[in-house]
């Protein structure tokens, strides 16, 4: 590490005032402060000690939280190819296969996203803020395999564009990036985004498939009324399932989670009442039941076991920037995503998934939430003060 | 422009840039939501916008001293209904299937908020032939915003221009290729975002419009 120190250090003159490359200042701080604190963490004056906790190490936790459902992802993706394909294969032949097809995605997400904001920070000449280290995990896992790279690559300049820089940049944006960036594919693309060709690799141009092979997501199954068609509750939760790279399996998204809330970069408080939002109409559904909506009879717990439930839960709702900064105001915010994933899953049917809709929603709701939330904290303490000067 | 003085060029010339009526006054927007998916019907509605703008904007000027002020508004209604009936009639004789594209929002001129905006802050105060030239231009400073949201709209979302195909068949994925039509730009939030962008581009590009 001394070594990568010294060479920073070293090159660090020509990036200065006056030096050669004085226009890719900001790149080139950006790519110090990835590696290192910029500043002390404890000055020799004072007794302060700072936190290194700062805004790149929190994304860095995160995309490192990120790590189980994207191995995960990529086993899977090969497990269904080699599947649909009705061929045995090895488990290293099925992860070699899932990477192939996922890392040109993450790539793509990648460069697609930090040139544009680079773009930005050029014209502007602020400081790179690194909002999109996290985006650029986030989105890989949230579409289907076999989308085309160049639609990810336009969505993710368009939600970099329209969602972030618009408002201000990084911890200005009033929706989250990566959300937006899927919403534009659902919207501007959908025979690439929904349906039951697109999310086992290869399926769409298939020439031979294995005999009563469906690629269609359990979801869609249910909300087709196709409730035999439905997995076993442990492949659920392993994420033995068809669905996108890195939202199939709650374990993988678990032990993210589990990184999250360890380090307390995530809110537990927006993950319990989204679950327990999802819970309770589930339930209801479950108790009021319904002739021609078999969805309504799918046991509550498992809506928190399919589709992108668990990975929006824990990575999507708890965004600190979108989601609602009070504490009464988490619990309000998450309940009500619970509510509408589970709403629009059932009742909708055009929409055999709710996850994407109901946060983006609710992100536009956050900070009227927290307007309300505050407001009422100081109705009650005027009141208090009322009744203790009569 | 030898016909007109430095005064009159200005009523044309204004609306389409410092004093445009969708970018800076933010008016009749949800008509240019609604028709600029392709840009034939986007075209014909600038065009009757503007024959409605000026020609109403010269009834009422030459109404303007005749008219009691407590109901100025409905005489401008009566004026403008009765020039909107015509365009429509007048469409439906001659582009009948552009008028069916644009079905209800050819009726709906009458409730744009830039004509009556016109009539109230110029043709009650001005003479015909300024109030007629400020119609004009107040119809193409709108009419140009529509041309250019529905010729992006249309190059993305349906791949043409002016109906004429402009992408291979053979690049589409149904046939084998790796292009897809942006179904996004055909819906009606992509036009507002299309606003956004050009209203961006013109606030950067004209500093006077900043920092009110």
């Amino acid at each position: 590490m001394k070594a990568i120190r010294k060479y920073i250090d070293k090159i660090k003159p020509n990036f200065e005032k006056g030096g050669k490359y004085e226009k890719w200042k900001s790149t080139f701080d950006s790519f110090e402060t990835f590696l290192y604190v910029l500043g002390d963490t404890a000055p020799s004056k004072g007794a302060h000690i700072r936190d290194a906790m700062d805004l790149k190490r929190t994304m860095s936790i995160v995309v490192l939280a990120l790590i189980p459902a994207l191995l995960f992802g990529m086993w899977n993706v090969g497990h269904f190819h080699y599947l649909m394909l009705g061929e045995q294969a090895t488990f290293m032949q099925e992860f070699l296969h899932g990477a192939i097809r996922v890392l040109p995605l993450i790539v793509v997400s990648y460069a697609a996203g930090l040139g544009t904001e680079f773009l930005f920070v050029y014209i502007k000449g602020h400081e790179i803020e690194e909002g999109f280290l996290v985006s650029g995990m986030l989105v890989p896992l949230i579409v289907p395999v076999d989308v085309p790279l160049w639609m990810v690559a336009l969505a993710n300049i368009f939600a970099v564009i329209i969602g972030k820089e618009v408002f201000g940049g990084t911890g200005m944006n009033i929706v989250n990036p990566a959300l937006l960036s899927r919403a534009f594919l659902f919207f501007a693309y959908p025979a690439q985004m929904s349906g039951d060709k697109v999310w086992v690799s290869g399926l769409g141009g298939a020439e031979k498939m294995a005999d009563g092979f469906s690629g269609a997501t359990p979801l869609a199954n249910a909300a087709a009324g196709n409730m035999q068609a439905m997995p076993t509750v442990w492949d659920m939760f392993i994420g033995t399932i068809p669905g996108s790279v890195g939202e199939t399996s709650t374990l993988a998204i678990l032990i993210g989670a589990a990184i999250l809330l360890y380090t307390g970069v995530a809110s537990w408080k927006i993950m319990a009442a989204t679950v327990v939002g999802a819970l309770s109409l589930g339930l209801l559904f479950n108790a009021v039941g319904s002739e021609s909506n078999a969805f309504m009879q799918m046991p509550a717990y498992q809506h928190l076991l399919l589709g992108g439930f668990a990975f929006g839960t824990v990575f999507m709702a708890t965004d600190p920037v979108t989601a609602a900064q009070t504490e009464r105001g988490k619990w309000i915010y998450g309940f009500l995503i619970g509510v509408i994933v589970v709403l629009i899953r059932v009742l909708n049917p055009a929409y055999p998934e709710g996850m994407m809709l109901a946060i983006l929603l609710m992100n536009v709701f956050a900070p009227l939430i927290d307007y309300y939330v505050v407001k009422g904290n100081i109705n009650k303490r005027l009141k208090r003060a009322k009744v203790q000067t009569k | 422009m030898g016909l007109l003085s430095t005064k009159d060029t200005k009523l044309i010339t204004n609306p389409m840039n410092l004093e445009n009526p969708i970018t800076v006054q933010v008016l009749g927007v949800c008509s240019a939501l609604a028709v600029t998916v392709k840009l034939e019907p986007a075209l014909v509605m600038a065009i009757s916008v503007t024959a409605v703008t000026a020609f109403s904007n010269v009834i009422i000027s030459m109404l303007r001293n005749t008219i009691p002020n407590r109901i100025r508004i409905i005489v401008q209604l009566v004026v403008v209904a009765a020039l909107v009936i015509i365009v429509d009639q007048i469409l439906k004789a001659f582009v009948y299937d552009v008028s069916k594209q644009l079905s209800v929002f050819v009726g709906l001129i009458i409730t744009n908020c830039i004509i009556m905006g016109r009539l109230e802050a110029f043709a009650l105060g001005n003479k015909p032939w300024p109030s007629f030239l400020d119609g004009v231009g107040n119809g193409a400073g709108y009419g140009m915003i529509l041309i250019i949201v529905a010729i992006v709209r249309e190059i993305f979302g349906s791949g043409s221009i002016w109906g004429i195909s402009l992408i291979p068949q053979s690049w589409y994925i149904a046939n084998g290729g790796f292009y897809a039509n942006n179904g996004f730009m055909i819906l009606p939030p992509m036009a507002l975002i299309m606003l956004g962008v050009i209203i961006w581009v013109q606030r950067s590009r004209t500093k006077e419009l900043i920092g009110k």
